[in-house]
């Protein structure tokens, strides 16, 4: 029987089936941060377990990093400390691989895996982190996992699971200049919902997808979650190996071909069956920009925020006015305009050294906008390192935009980079909850090129105006 | 994990869709090293105001929902991320059985580790039980697991489904690690055919 990407990844780490159906899954590569994990060695030590494979388990510090270039020596938070030194404790007890804060290597979990070659095609991956999704852009099958589960990989290897269903979103046709993977992403879930994927597996296949780069493949596989499902995929193809190919933890020499040769047996067969097939055309994909506080309130940039009068539904009226009221806007208003007061460039959806080339490429010779704060935060030390050596790092620092060291900053408000109440923030992050990015922060997820754009305009702005 | 037999208990109706973790608790809670404690944070941005006094309109802080241990939820309920503090944060606070039209993938999960029970039950069923919760002090829901049924205070019986290995685990107070670790032989097999190619990650 022809067989997706997905059901052949699964197929190929099923260990066990249980009567009900339920599949004990081997776990190639499981990524640990310092969040997620404390309770889940406690738990470890408590019962007297051990990592079952260290060598396939990775430990990094993320989320509640100070992202100043004081930060080695500056006081941090004392709970966050607290969690940084927990994770540097376990770590060493149970002999996991580690990069700390003073590593170059170190960074957002989801751009280090791919990075360091660690994610690669095949792979079943998991971190106690929702946007664990992302290195299915690498072919893998990879999601999030709440911290028992964490507990349970780190003791046996494994996890329980049922497996999904198989979606399709198809893309084809060009994407137009100014577009990039966030784009088609926002368009999608903007399309099927937050909970359009639930129980499902996305893979994305299509024209479009195939001209992608790694970082635009990253960017949309990054919100899959957005869009309700666990995972997001795009088959391995010779843009994948071309990245693969020397990255530290990649195989190599004959390995690299023997991985290869396997690599290129995983793409869906011809005529495999998928429970829901969505398409889109990229050449209708207009720059996007969310005007709520859920990932699905997307517009083009060219669009107007909608009037709850014109919602039949009750229910959903009364969260549309709640929604228009925490974001501060105007049923009806042009979303072009809107006045913001911060800029974030940066998160494991954006922090790329492409998603900063194209940052770059609009702050180029222009001066942010008068009042308004930028923070550009790579998304790993590498990547940083990068970006000084290709000179982007000047270009945004010309510019007056901040330039600051790797972590998850102000994607969610955890460590020292917040809004304060009210602010309206232009974000190339995932998600636009309330408070996501600080208590009464207003969130505008968008992509590098729009929130450069919004930095030197001071407003929401269509970037294909200053391309 | 504390079993999970049959509840009888107050529901508190909480009619938002979408109710997303960040929701459920704020990311600057989640700085913890424990599992316990979070209960007085749950819904912090909904169920206090700025000064840290309580928002009277919000359901958990009336009576008698404050002692409830059955939310009766909206659409997509628990979305967003990974985070296992929000079903932590719930139990803490007394929540036992979460029922809804829909819930997100990974908070069903999590939810189950920790031995609160998600139900699934169309959007007809959930209107009609949080009318029932509504009545306050007066209701109770009673959730049987065993026999798959939700008892609404008039005597009428709702079935809804659970997964039979997570049913076993919730009835039994198990523990997943100890279950998956029968098959261990299977697990060591498994990985003696790892093709040589795969790279450890060893050494940085
Ligand atoms: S950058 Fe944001 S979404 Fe990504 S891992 Fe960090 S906190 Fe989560």
């Amino acid at each position: 029987m022809p067989r997706t990407l997905f059901d052949k990844i699964w197929d190929a780490h099923v260990v066990d089936r249980l009567e009900d159906g339920t599949c004990v899954l081997y776990i190639d590569r499981h990524l640990v941060h310092e969040v997620t994990s404390p309770q889940a060695f406690e738990g470890l030590r408590m019962a007297g377990r051990k990592v079952r494979r260290v060598e396939n388990t990775i430990a990094v510090v993320d989320h509640n990093v100070p992202t100043s270039a004081e930060r080695l020596t500056e006081v941090n938070e004392p709970e966050s400390a607290l969690q940084i030194a927990t994770l540097e404790q376990n770590v060493k007890d149970f002999g996991v691989t580690y990069f700390p804060m003073s590593d170059v290597r170190q960074g957002i979990v989801h751009v280090i895996g791919p990075e360091q070659g660690i994610s690669l095609p095949g792979m079943t991956i998991v971190c106690g982190d929702s946007h664990t999704s992302t290195h299915g852009a690498m072919g893998a099958l990879a999601f999030g996992i709440g911290t028992s589960e964490v507990e349970h990989v780190l003791a046996t290897q494994t996890l329980l699971q049922k497996p999904a269903k198989n979606m399709l979103i198809r893309v084809d046709g060009k994407l137009p200049e100014g577009c990039s993977g966030k784009d088609i992403m926002l368009a999608v879930i903007g399309k099927i919902g937050t909970g359009g994927g639930t129980g499902y597996v996305m893979e994305f296949a299509g024209e479009a997808i195939r001209a992608l780069d790694m970082a635009g493949r990253l960017s949309m596989c990054n919100m899959s979650i957005e869009g309700g499902a666990r995972a997001g995929l795009v088959a391995p193809d010779e843009v994948t190996f071309e990245y693969i190919k020397g990255r530290p933890f990649a195989p190599k020499g004959a390995d690299f071909d023997a991985a290869v040769a396997y690599w290129k047996t995983l793409p869906s067969d011809e005529g495999a069956h998928y429970d829901k097939i969505v398409e889109l055309r990229a050449e209708d994909i207009i720059p996007q920009v969310t005007w709520g506080t859920s990932p699905e309130t997307v517009i083009p940039v060219t669009g107007s925020v909608p009037n709850p009068a014109d919602e039949p539904d009750a229910a959903k009226r009364a969260q549309m006015e709640r929604m228009l009221s925490y974001m501060g806007l105007e049923a009806g208003q042009k979303i072009q305009g809107t006045k913001i007061d911060v800029v974030f460039i940066g998160s494991c959806t954006n922090s790329r050294i492409e998603d900063l080339r194209s940052a770059a490429a609009v702050a180029k010779g222009r001066k942010v906008a008068q009042g308004v704060r930028v923070l550009v935060v790579p998304g790993s030390g590498l990547v940083k390192q990068q970006a000084e050596e290709e000179g982007l790092a000047k270009i945004f620092t010309e510019a007056g935009f901040e330039w600051r060291e790797a972590g998850c900053s102000m994607c969610l408000g955890m460590n020292p980079d917040k809004l304060t109440p009210g602010q309206r923030c232009a974000s190339t992050s995932n998600r636009n909850f309330e408070g996501r990015q600080g208590p009464g922060g207003r969130t505008h997820l968008l992509s590098p090129a729009m929130a450069a754009a919004a930095a030197v305009t001071g407003v929401i702005t269509d970037v294909r105006e200053l391309i | 994990m504390d079993k999970f037999t049959t509840l009888t208990a107050i529901a508190a109706p909480l009619n938002i869709d979408n109710i997303d973790t960040d929701k459920i608790i704020p990311a600057r809670f989640l700085k913890t090293i424990k599992r316990t404690g979070l209960g007085k944070s749950v819904f912090a941005d909904m169920r206090y105001n700025a000064d840290g006094s309580d928002k009277a309109d919000f359901v958990l802080n009336q009576e008698p929902y404050r002692k409830a241990q059955i939310l009766v939820a909206g659409d997509n309920f628990g979305c967003g991320s990974s985070r296992e503090h929000a079903p932590w944060a719930l139990l803490d606070f007394g929540i036992r059985c979460i029922i809804a039209p829909s819930f997100a993938d990974i908070f069903f999960n999590n939810s189950f580790k920790n031995g609160i029970l998600p139900i699934a039950l169309p959007e007809e069923i959930c209107a009609k039980l949080r009318e029932d919760a509504a009545m306050g002090g007066n209701a109770r829901l009673t959730v049987d697991l065993e026999r798959q049924m939700v008892v609404r205070p008039n005597g009428e019986e709702i079935p809804f489904q659970v997964d039979p290995f997570r049913k076993h685990c919730l009835l039994g107070g198990l523990d997943d690690i100890g279950l998956t670790l029968e098959h261990a032989a299977a697990i060591d097999s498994y990985e003696s055919k790892i093709p040589a190619w795969t790279p450890k990650i060893q050494g940085a």
